[in-house]
């Protein structure tokens, strides 16, 4: 127990420290092009389960709930064999994105989905009765007020998609946590089990954690606006009744 | 200008418009009135296809329209106030009458800025310009949805109940905007409980009851000596002598 803390096994992560800078360099750029591909399909299925169109929201329906109701882990393993015994293998870091993308991308549309359905139906009729189409009305008068309801739990998918890149580790991966879980068990690295996984611990922290620090922050903000609109309204009320007596 | 041919429309089994016909003519003020659930906000509403007609054809000015056509035609000839108001309360009061004459109408900033000053005149709100709707009173909401309506420059304007979600205490100030505007050349289209206000703005009066079309006829008309009893009853029962 006490060689786990040794100066021996920090030094011995010390001058693997590649190893780790390429598991972070892996993790970061798979959740970074898995996110972006998340937040595609969260758009488009978002948008077509608020559509009012039955087949598109029947689609959008059918993608949300096989994707949510399976092991993201069962998806990533799908999509690596069914690739690779058809000869078309696509590599561990392009299986992460898109299997991780498609996976948060399920929960994204359901964000997008109740943000855009929290607006009162008044808005949508308000814009139409302008003239405003589709996508007009959606990005000038429903978006910049879904926003704010959309953002915060966004934000907590991405730190999601982020810790799920250790998925990875089930195709052989390459990621941060695989490559972590290779150096402790390794022939001639192995050992040194604390520092690697305090290290490895302590990189994810440092990304995810301004993240979630920044979506509890801008909740954190609306609450404070919301309460200052409703302490105008009430002073402006207050006020009109004073005026009237 | 607007015309209802054999509109018919149903919400699942229920048949809310049974055949109505109507035509409101240019500069026309047309005041709907009728009990709760005739049908009268659900015909306005396929005026500009908030509700599209189950069958049957709405034609303005002499365009029909269609699924395909709705957003043009409307952007071009119809606004519409709503009894909920239904501003825009992410914006600012100047924001929310600017923005459909900018992205719309492709005015530059200051042409509609200065619409909207001018109409914020009509409706005597200039100075909450910069006040967030929220933090006005519902009937100075509903001003600013008036000015809002007129600021697209539309010869159609539909008042779809526009005072029956105020307090007794404003719905005056709105009544009076609306009066004012009843002076200028548009074609007005009113659903309303106020009979004071039908009598004194209405060209020409709509009674409806069970999805149709009972009565039509000029305010005297229709004051004075009703035909059908169902208007009769109606009248005895809204109007306190």
């Amino acid at each position: 127990m006490s060689g786990i803390f040794s100066a021996r096994a920090w030094d011995k992560v010390w001058t693997y420290r590649s190893t780790f800078a390429l598991g972070l360099f892996n993790t970061v750029r798979t959740a970074f092009f898995g996110i972006l591909l998340a937040l595609v399909l969260g758009i488009i299925f978002g948008l077509m389960a608020t559509s009012g169109k039955k087949p598109l929201k029947f689609i959008s329906r059918v993608y949300v709930e096989i994707i949510q109701n399976t092991p993201v882990l069962l998806q990533c393993c799908f999509l690596y064999y069914a690739l690779a015994f058809s000869n078309h293998s696509i590599g561990i870091i392009l299986t992460g994105i898109i299997s991780l993308g498609v996976y948060t991308g399920a929960y994204m549309a359901e964000v997008i989905r109740a943000g855009i359905e929290a607006i009162p139906v008044g808005q949508f009729e308000a814009a139409s009765s302008q003239g405003f189409n589709y996508i007009e009305k959606m990005y000038y008068i429903i978006l910049p007020q879904s926003i704010k309801i959309i953002l915060p739990p966004m934000v907590n998918q991405v730190v999601n998609l982020i810790k799920n890149t250790s998925c990875l580790y089930i195709i052989g991966g390459a990621d941060l946590i695989s490559l972590t879980y290779s150096f402790v068990t390794g022939e001639n690295t192995g050992g040194a089990y604390a520092p690697a996984y305090i290290v490895s611990g302590l990189l994810f922290f440092v990304i995810c954690f301004p993240l979630t620090k920044f979506a509890s922050t801008w909740e954190a903000y609306l609450k404070k606006m919301d309460q200052r609109i409703q302490f105008a309204q009430h002073t402006t009320i207050e006020e009109g009744v004073a005026a009237n007596e | 200008m607007i015309k209802l041919e054999h509109v018919y429309k149903n919400f699942g089994d229920l048949e809310v418009l049974k055949d109505v016909n109507l035509e409101v003519k240019e500069g026309e003020k047309l005041v709907m009135i009728g009990p709760s659930g005739s049908g009268k906000s659900t015909t306005i509403r396929c005026m500009n296809f908030l509700e599209e007609p189950t069958s049957g054809s709405v034609y303005i000015n002499g365009e029909k329209l269609t699924h395909q056509n709705k957003t043009k035609v409307i952007r071009d000839n119809i606004s519409m106030v709503f009894q909920q108001f239904n501003l825009y309360p992410h914006m600012t009061v100047l924001k929310n009458l600017t923005i459909a004459p900018m992205k719309l109408h492709h005015k530059s900033k200051k042409e509609a800025e200065e619409l909207a000053f001018h109409y914020l005149d009509v409706v005597g709100l200039r100075e909450k310009a910069h006040a967030y709707p929220t933090m006005l009173s519902g009937g100075q909401q509903q001003r600013i949805a008036i000015a809002r309506a007129l600021c697209t420059e539309s010869k159609i304007i539909l008042f779809d109940e526009p005072t029956s979600a105020l307090d007794p205490e404003t719905i005056q100030e709105v009544l009076d905007v609306m009066i004012k505007l009843a002076k200028e050349n548009i074609t007005m289209v009113v659903v309303t409980h106020e009979m004071g206000f039908a009598r004194q703005v209405a060209d020409r009066i709509v009674f409806m009851a069970g999805g149709q079309i009972i009565e039509e006829g000029n305010p005297e008309h229709f004051f004075e000596n009703p035909e059908s009893d169902r208007v009769k009853q109606f009248l005895g029962k809204i109007i306190r002598k």
